[in-house]
């Protein structure tokens, strides 16, 4: 599918930078003219996503996060959160809703919820390399 | 965050957005609130808020525990659907009372 628009956004895994992301990736989709619904459903995905990184692949330490951007042709928005942390060793389970390795203030949820608000959800991993991301989300509206 | 106490009810009103980020100063203060007020229930009103995600469940589960380790219950209201609808995800509904 021919890509329309495309951005790459870098930025430090500090927890302030949990809401620059969700605005930065709505003010990108937001040129799909997407639905209010599509655009909170986007917010709160990436929220999930950025804050995986900073919370369990750099624990809460330095590294980057790589969001990277598509808009296809068909109005489909591709979302993907990259990290170069820890990794996660068994994807699957770690995808179970309220699964968490991270104790009493983490509820196990981001990955159902991501998976939820979205068409569909990818998750690649390497223990010590890290992890990958991918949120689709189709969207009503028409393209600018 | 706005405390308010009526009798042994203390109500906290959450404004704004709730990520791990903002998380952290919130779930400082409710438990101060629920140390230092020692109410009987803690009524978390959402109203207020404009985004949550997964961190939100997260506050409210810490609250229910440590309100429980003090004797106290815990109120969940004012959420929007959507907010409510990942709050349900947890399980939640059957320690804390949703209005
Ligand atoms: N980017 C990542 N790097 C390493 N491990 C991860 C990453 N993302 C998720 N995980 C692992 O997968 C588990 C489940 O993630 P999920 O987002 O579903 O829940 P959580 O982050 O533990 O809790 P919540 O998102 O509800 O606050 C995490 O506890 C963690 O062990
Ligand atoms: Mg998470």
């Amino acid at each position: 599918m021919k890509k329309i628009n495309h951005c790459k956004i870098t930025i430090p895994a500090k927890s302030v930078n949990e809401g620059y992301a969700r605005a930065a990736v709505a003010a990108f989709a937001a040129l799909a003219d997407p639905t209010l619904e599509e655009l909170s459903d986007i917010r709160t995905a990436v929220s999930e996503a950025v804050t995986n990184c900073i919370v369990h692949a750099y624990h809460e330490k330095a590294g980057l996060i790589y969001i990277d951007l598509t808009l296809t042709e068909d109005n489909t928005l591709k979302i993907r959160v990259k990290d170069k942390g820890c990794g996660i060793a068994d994807i699957a389970q770690a995808r179970q809703p309220l699964f968490t390795t991270a104790g009493e203030e983490r509820s196990g949820l981001g990955f159902t919820v991501m998976a939820s608000f979205s068409d569909k959800l990818a998750v690649r991993s390497a223990v010590g390399k890290g992890t990958t991301v991918t949120i689709t989300k189709r969207l009503q509206g028409r393209p600018a | 965050m706005e405390i308010t106490q009526q009798g042994n009810t203390v109500t906290l009103l959450l404004t704004g957005e709730i990520d791990h980020h903002t998380a952290k100063g919130l779930r400082q203060a409710a438990d101060d609130a629920l140390i230092t007020r020692r109410p009987e229930e803690l009524v978390l009103d959402f109203s207020g808020v404009t985004f949550m995600d997964s961190s939100g469940v997260g506050l409210v589960m810490g609250r229910y525990k440590t309100a429980r380790s003090l004797g106290c219950g815990v109120t969940v209201k004012g959420l929007r659907p959507r907010d409510e609808k990942i709050m349900r995800l947890s399980g939640l509904s059957a320690l804390v009372t949703f209005i």
